[in-house]
């Protein structure tokens, strides 16, 4: 990390830009009436942005693949949790497939 | 004091299978939290930084995102409008939610406005939804909300402060958990088959796009899944 101050400065827009996101939300739902194509637009952005960000995180690392090892436990914690597995479960079972998997030698 | 009565509010209300899920979630969440304080200091950052990310942000994905940047070479403010993309969620969940913040005791009010809004995330959120009645959603939410409170900056300290003895946090699977933790939160709506094919369209384009861009741009592309909605719009949203 090259300059300290400039992180601090970033860490704290966007801990108040993500404040304001928050708040804004409950007190607009008291004073607006969304139509429900808005509320299912927003909704589905959501899970979009997600989606998006669990794809990148499990497949990418920098500009380039990850490696086997990284998707395989992310796709093995997606099925139990797509089989309605307790969170918990989920996430030991992703972690485990990947370190299992670095053991045996797969990237 | 309001604290205190809170917490026994919450435990007479809430049945003890919801309790034991919240703690669960609670406890993954410290072990991303862990995975998280690891990985900030492994990139380079001193150990007070993500322990004070991870209170302010309180945002597992964008704090992730912000040292991945930074670590990266990248601007800050740059890494800052990243998360905050990601983050913008949070406005459309206040706006999904029904008053689970609750009004209080008049002289508190603001204060428990605030802390309300800042324990907002995709765990507590979710557990509020779930519930049947309104005082198990407020009570739900405001359980997960602080042990998520209390669990991920916990993690997140013990990690960095791990992370500087333990060199490879890679060979116990760390790096896995968060998309699998984020993909598990999404599970219940991409059962919707219309959601699904706008997540697999918008994760797609991320991907396709990764290589080229800067980080924190492809998931803004993404977004350009959500035209799955126009397209699919005659066949499948009337129905629902």
């Amino acid at each position: 990390m090259k300059d300290t101050t400039l992180a601090v400065a970033g860490m704290l827009m966007l801990s108040a830009g993500t404040l304001a996101f928050r708040f804004c939300g409950p007190i607009l739902r008291e004073r607006i009436a969304f139509p429900p194509w808005a509320a299912r637009l927003l909704e589905v952005a959501a899970v979009v942005l997600l989606a998006a960000l669990v794809a990148t995180t499990a497949l990418t690392e920098g500009h380039g693949f990850a490696g086997l090892a990284r998707p395989a436990g992310v796709l093995a914690g997606g099925v139990l949790a797509w089989r309605k597995a307790p969170f918990l479960v989920v996430v030991l079972a992703a972690a485990g497939t990947t370190a299992v998997l670095r053991l045996l030698g797969v990237p | 004091m309001f604290i205190i009565n809170s917490v026994s509010s919450i435990y007479r209300t809430l049945d003890r299978g919801v309790l034991r899920d919240i703690a669960l979630a609670c406890l993954a969440v410290w072990v991303i939290g862990l995975s998280y304080g690891a990985i900030a200091v492994a990139s380079g950052f001193p150990v007070w930084f993500p322990a004070a990310q991870s209170v302010l942000v309180l945002a597992g994905a964008s704090e992730f995102l912000f040292i991945g940047i930074v670590a990266a070479g990248g601007n800050p403010f740059a890494a800052a409008l990243a998360g905050l993309l990601v983050n913008a969620r949070h406005l459309p969940y206040g706006l999904a939610l029904p008053d689970v913040i609750g009004r209080g005791p008049g002289r508190h009010r603001g204060w428990r406005r605030l802390l309300g809004s800042h324990v907002m995330n995709d765990e507590s959120v979710v557990f509020a939804l779930a519930q049947e009645d309104l005082p198990r959603k407020r009570a739900a939410y405001w359980a997960c909300g602080v042990g998520v409170l209390i669990a991920w900056p916990g993690g997140a300290v013990l990690g960095a402060l791990a992370g500087s003895l333990l060199r490879d946090t890679g060979a116990f699977g760390l790096d896995a958990t968060f998309p699998a933790v984020i993909l598990a939160l999404i599970v219940p709506a991409l059962r919707d088959r219309v959601t699904a094919l706008a997540a697999v369209a918008g994760a797609a384009i991320a991907l396709a796009t990764t290589p080229f861009l800067p980080a924190g741009l492809p998931m803004l592309l993404a977004l350009a899944g959500v035209a799955v909605l126009a397209v699919r719009r005659g066949a499948a949203v009337p129905a629902r």
